[in-house]
């Protein structure tokens, strides 16, 4: 008779967007099943949204996710705007879309220093989150925030983006640029990384269209969404920029996609800083008098895909519906395709790479189960087996040398 | 100096408990581990059983589903322990104050020994905080 182990991940992992509860069902070392509970971090945003005026809602959309928390400002103030049908001025166009790519940069940037650090790879961890830190430098010269930017609200953003600071973000950029270089060099090159994520909790086209999967992990199977192409906002029509994608859908395929995206990123930040040269300084937000009644559909792209909103206004100063769908929701989901069949040390790095990133201070409590017998692993062994299966790849490599 | 004063005066080690919370404190508090802030040449380091802590971080607001977990974890807790509240949400409820799955402020639930207000609070007022905790 087989043993099956139940395998816990979570409830609570710091750098999850919610702290999830995994269930890994191993027969031996093979995954054959995952269950999966959401719920600890409800926080009924959706409901405390229809008691804020819109002025409000902005401060709490962007504490949905600290770290997409431009995402859902944008798409509500695409919603709204659409409700009272506000044409923002270009200046707008433009701050709104630095901020939003800068965004990108920092998460993506956030997401290659945990897949390093879930792979045994810890250097990659500090280097990443180290060239991070100049960006949250411009979130703080630009907003006076690190994280949270409270940079828009209805008709506009708060705070402009002076000639004076231009040539600040231009030079933290092209340092970036370097560091991005060698940071995509560094991993596409590495032999010990090929071996360890090629071929790894792969996503067929299919799948994702199946699951409806959306952002990097869509992009990486191929499938070409991306909101800024598909129903473009703000800055994105006006500047010239493609759609990453790559075609192998597994692990090694995401990280690709999000470290061209962060190039990407940055040649987006650039032409939208050529166009803010163009335009009148404080020019950054239209009045707007009242927001009538109707419904509207804001939609954004976040680092881990589309965000949606929908509001529905009576006229009044507070919407009476209020309807989020966020990124890391559907694509979730897709461990169903990309975990079952695979090692547990595999499940931890594809786990991982659709960009819920989980465990990093996990609480450690192996425990057996009386009844059945099922020994129950916490997630710091889980890392150990993962940096364990990529030692053996690295010594095997070293000895073929 | 008093025998509790004397157990937090070298290397504390850290245990962080996510509440229901956006992220951003969670990532600020990771953030100081990273080569800017580096806390680990305090001898301060993350670590990953709350058997093994003398610092316990709390961030986001507690919600129904979370309570029971948090009390769970602070019994677990060895004694003394330094409970520390991160954040606007951790130590008063924050924008959520109103919301129907709001289960009380950290302080309302477990002994809390310092709070470290701010929306996230910066890396550096993290560890000013635990800094004064450990010196006083």
């Amino acid at each position: 008779m087989s043993k099956k182990t139940l395998i816990p991940i979570g409830p609570y992992h710091p750098l999850q967007e919610e702290p999830e509860l995994f269930k890994l069902y191993c027969d031996g070392e093979i995954v054959k099943d995952i269950k999966w509970e959401t719920g600890y971090n409800h926080r009924g945003i959706e409901k405390l949204s229809e008691s804020k005026t819109y002025e409000q809602i902005f401060f709490l959309v962007e504490r949905i996710c600290g770290i997409c928390s431009t995402s859902h400002p944008f798409a509500f103030a695409n919603a709204v705007e659409e409700i009272a049908g506000i044409e923002v001025t270009d200046r707008t166009k433009y701050i709104r879309s630095i901020i939003g790519e800068l965004e990108r940069i920092h998460s993506h940037l956030l997401w290659v220093g945990l897949a390093g650090h879930f792979l045994g790879y810890n250097t990659v961890f500090m280097w990443a989150w180290k060239y991070r830190e100049p960006v949250l430098d411009l979130f703080e010269m630009i907003s006076g925030n690190r994280n949270s930017y409270a940079m828009f609200k209805v008709g506009g953003v708060r705070r402009d983006i002076e000639m004076a600071k231009i040539p600040v973000i231009q030079k933290v950029l092209d340092d970036l640029k370097k560091k991005a270089d060698m940071l995509t060099g560094a991993v596409m090159d590495d032999p010990v990384i090929h071996a360890r994520i090629r071929g790894v909790g792969i996503l067929t086209k299919q799948d994702i269209i199946d699951y409806g999967a959306v952002g990097p992990t869509a992009r990486a199977s191929g499938v070409a969404i991306d909101v800024r192409k598909d129903d473009p906002y703000a800055a994105y029509p006006l500047v010239n920029w493609k759609v990453i994608t790559a075609q192998a859908g597994d692990v090694f395929a995401k990280a690709e996609v999000r470290l061209l995206e962060i190039h990407e990123s940055i040649s987006i930040i650039e032409q939208c800083l050529d166009g803010l040269k163009k335009e009148k300084e404080g020019d950054i937000a239209v009045k707007v008098k009242e927001i009538p009644e109707g419904i509207g559909i804001g939609r954004a792209e976040a680092p881990r895909g589309e965000v949606f909103h929908f509001v529905k206004s009576d006229g009044s100063n507070s919407p009476v519906r209020h309807k989020i769908r966020a990124p890391s929701y559907v694509n979730i989901a897709t461990f169903k395709k990309s975990c079952i069949g695979q090692t547990i040390a595999d499940a931890t790095i594809s786990l991982a790479a659709v960009d819920p990133c989980y465990c990093c201070t996990e609480r450690m409590a192996v425990a057996y189960d009386l009844n059945s017998g099922d020994k129950i692993m916490n997630a710091n062994e889980l890392i150990n087996v993962s940096v364990r299966k990529t030692n053996e790849i690295r010594k095997e490599i070293k000895s073929q040398l | 100096m008093g025998f509790k004063n004397y157990c937090f005066k070298k290397s504390l080690w850290v245990f962080h408990f996510g509440g229901a919370s956006c992220n951003n404190c969670d990532i600020e508090i990771l953030d100081c581990l990273t080569p800017r802030f580096d806390l680990e040449r305090f001898g301060i380091l993350l670590v990953g059983s709350i058997r093994h802590a003398d610092v316990l971080l709390v961030n986001g607001i507690i919600n129904h589903h979370d309570k029971d977990r948090l009390i769970e974890v602070y019994n677990q807790a060895p004694k003394p322990i330094l409970v520390v509240a991160i954040g606007a949400c951790g130590c008063t409820g924050g924008i959520f104050t109103d919301s129907y799955t709001f289960a009380g402020p950290v302080d309302k639930i477990i002994p809390v020994n310092a709070y470290v207000p701010g929306c996230p609070p910066k890396p550096e007022a993290i560890i000013a905080g635990i800094v004064k905790l450990a010196g006083g």
